[in-house]
This record gives structure tokens, C-alpha cells and sequence, in this order.
């Protein structure tokens, strides 16, 4: 087992290493440095100019070179300056990670119990009614984008109803301020993992095991919850963890759509802005975020099932 | 007389699908009596199974009980409450299952799936439970009931599995036990453990049991009464040696004519396969459901109408659906038991010498550990094959025959050793690096007739791209010539060759599956369990097809099957192998009597015969098949020989003994010593 | 200011998509009538959810190909007088009516909708069909050979998996990025994989037939050198072909996002199958590792490509709309409709409605798409 996790965690950091100096690479792109340079010492350069300010900043040493220097700097926790906002990036992105962190909190404790209910009641029996039912439902809600569902909830419960606001202040953790972003990131993630764990849960209602402990004697329901949900909820644990790369974008949607200052909102801002060291940070800090709970999500599984933990 | 425990009648059976109704048991009746063990046999799809799910009123979503009344006991079951049916299922109706593995919950230890049965019928506490399968486990003869209470059924080997599903099924000490194919997954050996366990146990609790089973041979083992089914309906039942004996329906006979028995090969009395195939469920005949098939068919009779059961023998509660019974001669020999003559077998083809194949593999394969372990597939191999002879090489799965078969056709380099075919060492060359004549003078028979064919491709397209490797014709429309008379080879109708795979039977498939290894005119084929996976009137055809072609291209058949009965019937020598390595070699006589090695006499014994006139000697093995990662060092047979002697065959190899003309057996005993116990079965 | 009804808005709408209906019953009673011999796609004549997905995928489909009798203005032609109106209102100097309404530059969203299907419908499946392309060639060999080439493929597919796509888009959609030969690398190499995959395909099929493998060998080579000057570096010798920098900047990004889970899936189907029976049986008569990938796995996995395809082609339309919603790549006057939503979105508390033409024919085409894979996914079960 320790093994697997360190052979795990070799892979983890080969991924890293290699996901930040693709992310570092296409940041400081030669279009990108010209236009800081621009922004940061004249508009009204001529092209030597800029060409000997990008002397005299460093961008002109090789690639591996500027990007050892950034990676040691950032290893000891300096992710650098940031040009747009003036101040150092750890400054500027630690907190707008926190209110990210509080609107996923939210986010993750209603998807999961929901989506996993969904999903469990129409497996169970499959091809009745209520599985259809819940079935269309998941397709329709994975159908529709956050910016579309997300527009369409402001128009109904904003402009419309009058009960919340189009916009979302972070920091201020109220019902009417969250309802709207949650509720369009969770619509869309529920049918996801809806539908993963419908799956999972038809193909161990159909394994013959099941059928052994129904003629055993046991009732239905009791088979469901004795038999069935522990084999049925394995798949559905790796399948949220993975989710983590869509939940981002989701949250990255929703924060520009209700101007939510999180950490999605910085990153949008920092790309447009031309901020290369916040877009730096922004990436990496995604990355390590997803290949975190990418790790969690192995040993997880590995945990979860006997076939694994005892062999 | 006494109520019996369940009584059947008039049963029908509807699966109810989106295109229409589909019949899968019509008119079915049965009795089980106190103490009786009936045998419910048939082919695959013929609802045998459907009987014992309606019994326990599990028929899924589709499944209708469309007619007639099964009673538990004198009591409907129709009129059960769902409460009452749980009540019943489990402790008074226990049932046993094809696959083990499957039946068992992955994720829960073997105690709670075991001690929720007593605690859920009887209300007892959890420590009574436990106490109560522990003990249980003990009488299923299962060592150390403690490591395997508290084990998961992926640490457990399937004889093991087998034996904690029995265990489970029988700890309310139910009135009736169904047994759907319990041994199907299992190796002879260990299925023959099995089926003695559940014979004493059964006895010793007084459970009535409904054995629903293809083989006709573990029925007569295991059975006092037999009911045959066919298309969906019962043909005939009755006391067990009397229908086989005296039985008194065509299919019934047709049956016991294709099984191989021993002591008949193919050269003095060939197999009688039943023409034609099963009819799908919607394009049943008028009438007799058998007609189309049957060799006594007379239109009129047959085919005006419902064929009622008949009385035959009222003594022996015998009956029989045939509308002639009484016209046919029930004794008259088959109609083409000519004898064959012997070919003779010519000069050496394959000569296999100290061929070995190992494998590296990881030893923890999900969590990638750095020990490797190494699996001996093929140690130290040594035997050669002739022109023209049919060689069989036998074993239970993991002996290392297909490795074998996957080095010879150069799918796999072996290790060491060599390989000679027509004075060329091929051992080390993969089959793209082969010639092309020798690629087509090596060709293969899959065991698996689904698989065998690739489902995208219509059957002409498939034999025409394997002519156009092989290098037969020059142009397409010789190829095209060429492939029709492959089909008509192989006795299928020329259009066939505009089908699709899925469109095919079974047996059709395997055909094809032959005509394919025969394009080339191959100098040996190798045929992987060709029939195994085949219907027993299936099989016997394809049997029959495939030595007449052998015969006919005079090729070497190198013969992989676990079955003796069949290895009897079909090779002229046989090679027993035992986790890799070759135990005994010799003619087929000479293996099939006496001096038997260990391993061979117990294979002998576990195989079920299908004639009650033959008697057999019982050798159980102990325990179940070792690691081939991890084999016992000296004689690989020592852990379940019954004749091991410690401190010898657990320590030093044993010593190849030469007999006379060929015959060799790998045993520490020797061979005088190893005649004295006689041949296994007695007439 | 003169407005039609709410019905009448109806009404126009019904009569403007009347080639659209007509060619819905065409196609569907043709379905129908010869449903027992078109497989699968016949099949789905007993799926209802499927028949609705069908239904919305062609209504689409359809309102592309006839968008130019469909549509009642110019799509880019703006109107002063007619900035924000709601639905239904009469331009009087043409009278043709805006049954949309129109955006914050007078353009009418009816036709903007209609037009900007073309768009989703063009590069949607197109990506798609190149990504499906790489990520075949790539997966067949790592699912067969395994071994080295495979861990290295499979970290590659990982790594770019591990991308939340929004920062891989604003990585490789910037306008910085279009500056530089990236994107033609990029698609440089993407379009590679078509013309190797024909070879592929010709050559291990035919490869002793050389009468047959000389000329299609030298067709692929002259046609793919062909489209490949044209589409990668704009410099059709013919003129015919050409692609804008913009759309081949999105192009390259999507099938760089894309291919990687084809990969994964056509890997992990490969491994599946290549453990059957008839695989060995072909290699068991000599035939080479090409032959065996192309002509015996590959049609056996094409169940699940085929419901995954479906999917992919829905997933990349929310994918060109989250593009658009970030004013991502293209430019800022096409109607494709995730940059419809994005010009609109702002007005939605002046007029509420400005926003639903792009929203609902996005979601309703995604819907359209990942009904239609339900559908076939349970009928291909059922077989």
C-alpha cells in the first residue's frame, strides 16, 4: 500500500512538473511579454525598446532558465508580483481561494447526497417509471451549461421573482447571496453524477449476487441497503473526485457570471489582464487542486474495495 | 401416499418481451418427494433453468407464470404473500448456483453473508449464528472455518466458493434444494468433491433436491429420478435406470447415443448426433416440438396436435410425450454403427523436446510491487506427434495446455527447449515471423463458438481474407470457388455466406470456425476444447465433422480438452499434464487402463458417466489446485496425491518410468506397484 | 412602434422553418418505413427518448443547411432604430418582422440563431471527427502493444485531462497565442492524423493487392497534401480551401482537449477486445498488428464510440459556447451562439427575453445529442 501511494506520488509530481512548465511556457509567450512590457514601463515604445526591456527583465535568458528561477522562487512561496493589482500574488490569491472555497463547500454538500439519491432510487428497479423519470431528469440538467442555466436562474429569481440577486458579494455567506450560484453549479453537476451512479448501481442490481441474497430471503429494500450500496457506491467516489476539473470550470462560469470575486474570477481577470505571474499561480494552484483529490481519489478506491485492499 | 414437497403441473412460463410473448416453459409438470433427488436435464434454452427460478418465484421483470400451479408442500405458492415467499426462500427452498464467484457479495467478508441466513429466518443471536456456520463450514469440509469466516471471496478458490454457497444453502436445513448447474465452472476433479458433498449432505439432513443439469452423467450420479426436457416441455421422467435403460422417447435416446461413453472410440462405434438444431422458442413446430428432428417421424401422427404424457410403466412412475412410442423398435441398434477402419498413422511431424514457458508477472498487480514472480506454465515438455494421428492433451484449467497451443502457433515465444516441425526449430518464432507455408500449416480450432468469429464481418468475407493469407487462388473469384467448397465441406448451405456471425448457431459457428482452420489445407490443427462449450447433440455432429475432415486431409489434430470421455473417443494418444508439466503420455489404451499415474487414475474417476451399467471406482482429491506462481516442490501432484509419500514426492522429482511401447509415467511409485489397484471402472 | 402578436410570432416562426419540417417528415418516414434494415438506427424507432433526441439533433442539423431561406435578415446587419426590441416588433422600412426581437446593435436574434447554428454545427462535429481520428490512431496501438509507448501516451492523455479546460482555453485561445505559429503547429499536427490513418487503413488491408494499394495510396497522399495546404497553412494552391486564423486557433484547442478521452476510451477498448478469440484467430493466419487493430478491433468498439461520439459532439458545442461566453476566439461580430449569449447577457433586466434564442437552441441542441446517445446506448444493449 505505501508503496502504491509513493509510486502514486512519483507520478503526482512527474505531472506537476510538467504541467507548470507547460502552463509557465505558454504564459510568457513573446505576444504576452510585449504587451507587458508595454503596459509596464511606456505605451508609446518602439520595438528596440521593448526588445531591450525584455533584456533587462530576464525574459530573453532561455525558457529552462527562466523557468528554474520561477520554480525555485515558488517552491519557497513566492508565486511573484502582480502587475494589475500591485501587490504580491500571494497576497491577492490566497483570499479569493478561501471565498472559492466556501461556495464549493456548499456546493459539494447538496450535490453529493442528492445526486447520489437520484441516482440510487432509479437503479434500483431499473426501467421503471421513476427511473425514467429521474433519468430524463440527469440528461436534461447535464444538457443545459452553467451560463445558460445561470442566466435563465437570474432572469426567473432575479429580474422576475425579485427574490435574489443577479450578483453574488464574496465573502458575505447569506442565503440570498449564494442561493443562485450554488444552485446553477449543483443543477448541472447532479445529473452528472446522477447518471455515474445509476449506472453503477443497474449493473450491481443485476449481478447475481443480489439475486442470491433476495433468495436468501431477504426483503428488497433490505438487500439494497445490505447488499447493493456498498459495491454501488465505489464507482460514484472516483467519479466525484474526477469531477474536480469540471466542478472548476463551473465555479470559473459562475464567478464571472454573478461577479462572485473568487478565485475563478481572478483567474479570468488576471488572463485578460495580462497578469502573468497571478495566471501563473491561478494555473498551478488548478492543477495541484486537481491532481490532489486525483490522488485521494486512487487510494480511495483502492480503500473501498476489498478485491484491492486484500490482495 | 404422502404429499410430496413440490408438485408441479401443467406449468407455463412467459417471457414477456417489447416484440412479443415468448414461451419458455409450456405444460410442465413434476413431483419432488420426501428424500428424492430428481435430475431436471436438457439443453441450453430449453427452460430447465426457468423451472427452477418459477420455483422460487424469481422470474425478474419479464418472466410470467402464464398457467398451471406449483405447490410447496400442498399449498400454492401462487397464493403466497411477498412476505411469506421471503419467509420460505432461504430456509425451506434453498438454492445453489452456476457460478460461484458471481454469487457470492465481492465486498462482504464470507461471515455475514453467511450468518444473516439463521438470523434472518430464525431470530437467533449473532454469536448463535456465527457458531452455527462455523460448524457448517466444517461439514461442507472446508479447513480452518475461522480464516474463512473472516475471509473475502476473492482470497478463496471456486471449488472453495462452491462449497461456502452450499454451505450457505443449506444452513436452515431447508426441505427442498435446487441445484441450477453447480459445477459447470468447475474443474472434473473438484466438481467431483462436490457432488459427493452434496449427496451425503443432503441425505444427512433430509432435503429433497431438484438437480437441473446438462450432463446425463452427473445426474446418474447424483440422482434417483430424472426428467428430460425439450423446447420449453417435459418428455420424459421417470426412475432413474429405468429411463435409462428402457427409455421411450427419441430425444431421450438421441441423447444417450451422442454422449461418448467409455469404451467406445471412433473407430468401432461412431457418435449418432441428432440432425438439426434446437427451434427458437417462436418457430416451434405443430405437434411434437421434437418432429423435425426425430428419425421416427411419421407426419400424420406427429403433427396433428397436442402430444399428451403417457403412462409407460406405472411402477416406475415412467412417462413419456411420444405419440409413437409404441411403434418404434426401442432396442434396435443405431442405423450407421459401421466401423471405420484405422488409419495408420505415418511419419513424425512435431517433435517437442525440453520445451518450456514461463511468464514474469508482477506479484501484486494492482499495486505494482517490485517482486515478480514467475509462472511455469510449460516445464520441460517432451513428446512428438505423427502424420495423421490425433493427439490429445489433457488437463484441468491452469495445466499449461493452451500455453502450449499459444507457443506452437507462435502467438508466444517459449522459454527454452524446441519445437520441430518438419525439421525446423519454430520454438522462438512469433507467427509474423513464419513463413508463410508454415503459418498455413498451423492452424487453429477456438473453444469458444461465440468469440470465435468476428461479429463485424459476414462469415464469406472472413474465410475469404483467411485464403487470401494462406495464398490459396489467385484471383477472388478462385478464392470465392474455394470457399464455397469449404462450406460445403463442412455441411452448411452455400448461402451462408451472406450472413453475419449473430445470425449463426453455436454449433454453425464452430463449423465455420473449422472450415476457417482448413482453408489452408493446414498440416496440423490444434482444436482448444472445440465442443466444450456446445450442446451434447451439437457436439457429437461436430465431433463426427471434424475427425472425417482430419481423416480426409490426413492432419495431424492436436486434441486440448478436459473432458476423457471426449479425449477417449477422438485421440489415438494422449498426454496428461498437470500445472505445467507432463505426468503421463501413451496410447489411448494405455491410459485408459491400468498402470494409471495418480493424477490421471483420479481424472478417470471424477469424470460422470452416463451409463449405469458401468461402475466406477471413487478417488477423491483433497484440496484444490495450487498456485502455478507458487508450485509444490518435488512431485507437482504431491499437496492432493492419495498416494504421496512424505518425505519423497514432496521432496525430489519424480523419475520418468518408461514402459512398454511409448508409455511413460512420471511417478515415484513404480509402475508394478501402480497396476496392482486395477482399472477404475468395473462392468 | 407596429408588433405582431404573440401568435403571430408563432405563426412566422412555424412558416420560415416550413423546408425544415419537410425534410423532419421526409427523414423520418423514411426511417420508419425501412427501420428492420438500418441497425441500430433503425432500432431506435422503439426508443421514444431517443426519437426525441433524433428529432432535435436533425431540427438543427436542418436549420443549418437551409439557413438562408430561413433566416429573414442579414445576420451582421445592424439597426439603429431597432437596438433591444422585444419580440415581435415590425422593422416598418423593410416590414419583415424581428419575431426574436433584436440585440444592443439592432441585429435580428431570429436570423442570428438560425446562422449561428452553422457555426456550432460546422466545427462541433469537425472537431470532434479530428479528435476522434487522433485519439484512434493513438489508442489502437497503446491498447494493443501496451508497454512503453502506451505509459507514455497514456501520461500525455493524463496530463491534459488534468487541465481544467477554462485555463487550457485561456492558455491556448488568447489573442497573444494567435501571434504566434502555435495554432498552426498545433493543427499541423492534428491534421497529420487523418492522412495516416487512411494510409493505415488502405495499406493494411490491401498491402498484398498492389493494384489496389499503388493508386489509393497516391489519391490519399495528393488529396491530403491538398487540404493539408490549405487548412494548416492557408496556401491552397486551388484556392478552394481555407479556414479563418481564428476558427483554426478554436479548431486545434478543442481537438487538443478532446482527443485525450478518445484516447482513454478507445485504449481501454482495444484492451477488451484484442483478448477474443478471433483476434488470435487472425494473427494465428499471419496477419500483421495493423491489419488486426483496423479490421478487427476497430469495428467491434464501434457501439460505445458510436453513443460516445453523440456525447463528445454535445460536450464540445457547450465547450465553442463557454469559448464565446469568455469572448474567447471568436470574433467579436459571429452569431455563433455561446458569443450571442455573451453580447446579450447584460441587457437581460431591460428586456429578459434578449438572452433565450442562444440559451434554448444551446441547450436544446446538447439535450437533442445527449438524448439521442441514451437512446442508442439502450438500444445497443439490447441486442
Amino acid at each position: 500500500m505505501l508503496l502504491f501511494i509513493g509510486k502514486r506520488l512519483f507520478v503526482l509530481f512527474l505531472t506537476m512538473l510538467s504541467l507548470s512548465f507547460i502552463v509557465f511556457t505558454l504564459v510568457t509567450i513573446e505576444p504576452n511579454l510585449k504587451k507587458l512590457a508595454l503596459n509596464q514601463a511606456n505605451m508609446r515604445m518602439e520595438e528596440e525598446a521593448v526588445q531591450s526591456w525584455l533584456e533587462k527583465n530576464g525574459y530573453k535568458r532561455p525558457i529552462l532558465v527562466q523557468y528554474g528561477e520561477w520554480l525555485g522562487n515558488a517552491l519557497t512561496g513566492d508565486f511573484g508580483y502582480s502587475t494589475h493589482f500591485r501587490k504580491p500574488v500571494n497576497e491577492v490569491i490566497w483570499p479569493k481561494l478561501w471565498h472559492t472555497g466556501i461556495l464549493m463547500f456548499w456546493v459539494l454538500i447538496i450535490t453529493i447526497p442528492i445526486s447520489l439519491l437520484i441516482g440510487i432510487i432509479a437503479g434500483m428497479r431499473e426501467g421503471s417509471k421513476t427511473d425514467r423519470v429521474l433519468s430524463v431528469f440527469s440528461i436534461i440538467t447535464t444538457s443545459v451549461p452553467q451560463y445558460v442555466s445561470g442566466i435563465l436562474f437570474t432572469i426567473i429569481f432575479s429580474s422576475w421573482l425579485k427574490l435574489f440577486k443577479g450578483v453574488a458579494k464574496a465573502g458575505s455567506i447569506t442565503f440570498e447571496n449564494f442561493t443562485l450560484p450554488v444552485l446553477t453549479i449543483v443543477i448541472y453537476d447532479i445529473g452528472y453524477i446522477a447518471r455515474m451512479t445509476r449506472a453503477s448501481m443497474v449493473e450491481v442490481m443485476n449481478a447475481q449476487y443480489i439475486r442470491t441474497a433476495r433468495l436468501k430471503g431477504m426483503s428488497f429494500i433490505s438487500v439494497v441497503f445490505k447488499h447493493a450500496l456498498r459495491n454501488a457506491l465505489i464507482a460514484p467516489f472516483t467519479v466525484i473526485m474526477l469531477q474536480f476539473p469540471w466542478l472548476l470550470t463551473g465555479v470559473v462560469i459562475v464567478e464571472k457570471l454573478f461577479n462572485y470575486k473568487g478565485f475563478g474570477f481572478l483567474l479570468v481577470a488576471a488572463a485578460d489582464q495580462n497578469d502573468i505571474d497571478v495566471t501563473l499561480a491561478c494555473g498551478v494552484v488548478a492543477v495541484i487542486l486537481v491532481l490532489t483529490t486525483q490522488l485521494i481519489s486512487d487510494i480511495g478506491y483502492a480503500f473501498l474495495n476489498p478485491r484491492i485492499r486484500f490482495s | 401416499m404422502s404429499i410430496p414437497v413440490l408438485e408441479i403441473e401443467n406449468l407455463s412460463v412467459s417471457f414477456m418481451t417489447r416484440a412479443a410473448e415468448v414461451p419458455a416453459v409450456m405444460d410442465f409438470s413434476m413431483k419432488v418427494f420426501e428424500g428424492d433427488a430428481m435430475g431436471l436435464v436438457g439443453e441450453s434454452g430449453c427452460g430447465k433453468s426457468t423451472v427452477a427460478l418459477a420455483i422460487m418465484k424469481y422470474l425478474g421483470g419479464t418472466g410470467k407464470i402464464v398457467g398451471g400451479s406449483i405447490k410447496f408442500r400442498g399449498r400454492d405458492m401462487s397464493t403466497f404473500s411477498e412476505k411469506e415467499l421471503e419467509d420460505i426462500r432461504g430456509s425451506k427452498i434453498a438454492m445453489i448456483y452456476q457460478e460461484p464467484m458471481a454469487s457470492l457479495n465481492p465486498a462482504m467478508r464470507i461471515s455475514s453473508q453467511l450468518i444473516e441466513v439463521p438470523i434472518l429466518h430464525e431470530n437467533i443471536s449473532k454469536d448463535d449464528a456465527w457458531n452455527r456456520s462455523t460448524e457448517m463450514l466444517q461439514k461442507v469440509n472446508l479447513p480452518d472455518p475461522e480464516r474463512i469466516m473472516n475471509a473475502f471471496p476473492h482470497q478463496l478458490s471456486g471449488g472453495q466458493q462452491q462449497r461456502i454457497v452450499i454451505a450457505m444453502a443449506l444452513l436452515s436445513k431447508p426441505s427442498l434444494l435446487l441445484l441450477d448447474e453447480p459445477t459447470t465452472a468447475l474443474d472434473v476433479t473438484v466438481e467431483a468433491g462436490i457432488i459427493n458433498l452434496v449427496k451425503n449432505l443432503s441425505k444427512e439432513i433430509g432435503t429433497s433436491m431438484l438437480f437441473v443439469s446438462h450432463n446425463l452423467g452427473l445426474i446418474l450420479e447424483t440422482c434417483n429420478k430424472i426428467t428430460v426436457m425439450y423446447s420449453g416441455e417435459t418428455v420424459e421422467t421417470g426412475e432413474i435406470n429405468q429411463v435409462f435403460r428402457n427409455m421411450r422417447h427419441p430425444y431421450t435416446q438421441g441423447l444417450l447415443r451422442s454422449i461418448p461413453l467409455p469404451g467406445k472410440n471412433k473407430y468401432d462405434a461412431p457418435l449418432q448426433a441428432i440432425a438439426g438444431q434446437l427451434p427458437l422458442p417462436h418457430e416451434r413446430p405443430n405437434g411434437c416440438n421434437f418432429g423435425p428432428r426425430c428419425p421416427h417421424l411419421d407426419k400424420e401422427v406427429c403433427e396433428s396436435g397436442n402430444i399428451e404424457m403417457q403412462l409407460i410403466s406405472s411402477n416406475k412412475n415412467h412417462f413419456s410425450r411420444c405419440a409413437r412410442v409404441d411403434k418404434i423398435q426401442w432396442n434396435e441398434k443405431s442405423l450407421s454403427s459401421e466401423k471405420k477402419p484405422k488409419s495408420s498413422s505415418g511419419g513424425t511431424l512435431l517433435t517437442v523436446k525440453s520445451l518450456s514457458k514461463d511468464y514474469d508477472v508482477a506479484a501484486n498487480v494492482v499495486f505494482g510491487g517490485k517482486k515478480k514472480g514467475t509462472v511455469k506454465a510449460n516445464v520441460d515438455l517432451n513428446f512428438d506427434a505423427k502424420v495423421g494421428e490425433t493427439l490429445a492433451i489433457v488437463g484441468e484449467s491452469g495445466c499449461g495446455k493452451s500455453t502450449f497451443a499459444k507457443v506452437l502457433l507462435g502467438l508466444e515465444n517459449a522459454s527454452s527447449g524446441k519445437l520441430e516441425f518438419e525439421d525446423n526449430d519454430i520454438a522462438n518464432t512469433m507467427v509474423d515471423e513464419r513463413k508463410r507455408a508454415t503459418v498455413s500449416a498451423i492452424q487453429m480450432i477456438f473453444q469458444n463458438p461465440f468469440d470465435t468469429l468476428n461479429p463485424s464481418h459476414s462469415v464469406g468475407g472472413q474465410i475469404m481474407r483467411t485464403l487470401e493469407k494462406v495464398g490459396v487462388g489467385s484471383s477472388v473469384e478462385e478464392r470465392q470457388q474455394r470457399m464455397y467448397e469449404l462450406l460445403d465441406l463442412v455441411k452448411l448451405p452455400r448461402e451462408f455466406e451472406k450472413r453475419m456471425p449473430r445470425q449463426l448457431s453455436g454449433g454453425q459457428k464452430q463449423r465455420i470456425g473449422i472450415a476457417r482452420a482448413f482453408a489452408g489445407s493446414p498440416k496440423v490443427v490444434v482444436a482448444d476444447e472445440p465442443v466444450s462449450a456446445l450442446d451434447v447433440s451439437v457436439q457429437a455432429a461436430v465431433i463426427e465433422l471434424l475427425i472425417d475432415i482430419q481423416e480426409k486431409f490426413d492432419t495431424t489434430m492436436l486434441f486440448i480438452s478436459h473432458d476423457l470421455s471426449v479425449v477417449r473417443y477422438v485421440a489415438d494418444r494422449v498426454v496428461v499434464m498437470y500445472l505445467g508439466k507432463i505426468s503421463e503420455t501413451g496410447t489411448t489404451e494405455q491410459i485408459f487402463s491400468p498402470p494409471y499415474h495418480p493424477y490421471t487414475e483420479a481424472l478417470l474417476s471424477a469424470v460422470p458417466i452416463a451409463d449405469p451399467d458401468i461402475k466406477k471406482r471413487q478417488i477423491l482429491l483433497e484440496g484444490s489446485l495450487p498456485s502455478p506462481l507458487n508450485p509444490p516442490k518435488g512431485c507437482v501432484f504431491n499437496t492432493r496425491c492419495p498416494n504421496a509419500i512424505i518425505g519423497k514426492c514432496d521432496k525430489i522429482d519424480p523419475p520418468l518410468q518408461k514402459l512398454k511401447e511409448g508409455h511413460t509415467i512420471s511417478c515415484h511409485i513404480d509402475a508394478k506397484e501402480l497396476s496392482k489397484k486395477g482399472s477404475v471402472f468395473a462392468q | 412602434m407596429e408588433s405582431l402578436s404573440s401568435f403571430e410570432i408563432w405563426f412566422v416562426f412555424f412558416t420560415r422553418l416550413l423546408p425544415v419540417w419537410t425534410s423532419l417528415i421526409i427523414v423520418f418516414s423514411a426511417l420508419f418505413y425501412w427501420r428492420k434494415h438500418l441497425g441500430v438506427i433503425g432500432h431506435l424507432c422503439n426508443s421514444p427518448i431517443g426519437l426525441v433526441g433524433l428529432f432535435i439533433v436533425l431540427f438543427w442539423v436542418f436549420g443549418a443547411i437551409f439557413a438562408d431561406m430561413i433566416a429573414l435578415f442579414d445576420p451582421y446587419e445592424q439597426s439603429g432604430m431597432f437596438r433591444r426590441k422585444p419580440p415581435g416588433t415590425i422593422n416598418t422600412k423593410v416590414d419583415l418582422p424581428y419575431i426574436f426581437g433584436t440585440d444592443t446593435l439592432g441585429r435580428d436574434l431570429f436570423s442570428r440563431m438560425i446562422y449561428g447554428s452553422q457555426i456550432v454545427l460546422l466545427i462541433a462535429p469537425a472537431a470532434c471527427l479530428v479528435a476522434y481520428v487522433v485519439g484512434i490512431t493513438l489508442g489502437l496501438p497503446a491498447g494493443y502493444f501496451g508497454g512503453r509507448s502506451d505509459t507514455i501516451l497514456s501520461f500525455l492523455a493524463n496530463l491534459v485531462l488534468a487541465f481544467p479546460v477554462i485555463l487550457l482555453f485561456y492558455l491556448l485561445v488568447a489573442p497573444g497565442v494567435r501571434e504566434t505559429i502555435l495554432p498552426n503547429i498545433m493543427a499541423g499536427v492534428f491534421f497529420l492524423f487523418p492522412i495516416i490513418f487512411a494510409l493505415i487503413v488502405i495499406y493494411s488491408r490491401f498491402s498484398e493487392r498492389l493494384n489496389i494499394l499503388i493508386p489509393s495510396v497516391i489519391t490519399i497522399i495528393v488529396v491530403g497534401a491538398w487540404l493539408y495546404s490549405g487548412l494548416v497553412f492557408n496556401a491552397d494552391p486551388l484556392g478552394w480551401v481555407a479556414i479563418d486564423p481564428n476558427e483554426l486557433n478554436i479548431f486545434a484547442a478543442v481537438v487538443f482537449a478532446t482527443s485525450p478521452g478518445v484516447f482513454r476510451l478507445v485504449r481501454g477498448l482495444t484492451m477488451d477486445i484484442k483478448t477474443r478469440d478471433y483476434v488470435a484467430a487472425a494473427m494465428t493466419r499471419g496477419e500483421g498488428p495493423f491489419f488486426v487493430m483496423i479490421w478487427e478491433i476497430l469495428p467491434n468498439a464501434r457501439g460505445p464510440l458510436i453513443v460516445d461520439s453523440c456525447l463528445r459532439v454535445g460536450y464540445v458545442t457547450i465547450l465553442l459556447g463557454t469559448l464565446g461566453f469568455f469572448g474567447l476566439g471568436m470574433e467579436p461580430e459571429s452569431p455563433d451562439w455561446g458569443s450571442m449569449i455573451n453580447q446579450t447577457r447584460s441587457y437581460i433586466r431591460l428586456v429578459p427575453t434578449i438572452v433565450l434564442p442562444a440559451t434554448l437552441a444551446l441547450a436544446s441542441f446538447v439535450l437533442g445529442l445527449n438524448l439521442l446517445a441514451d437512446g442508442l446506448r439502450e438500444e445497443s444493449l439490447k441486442d
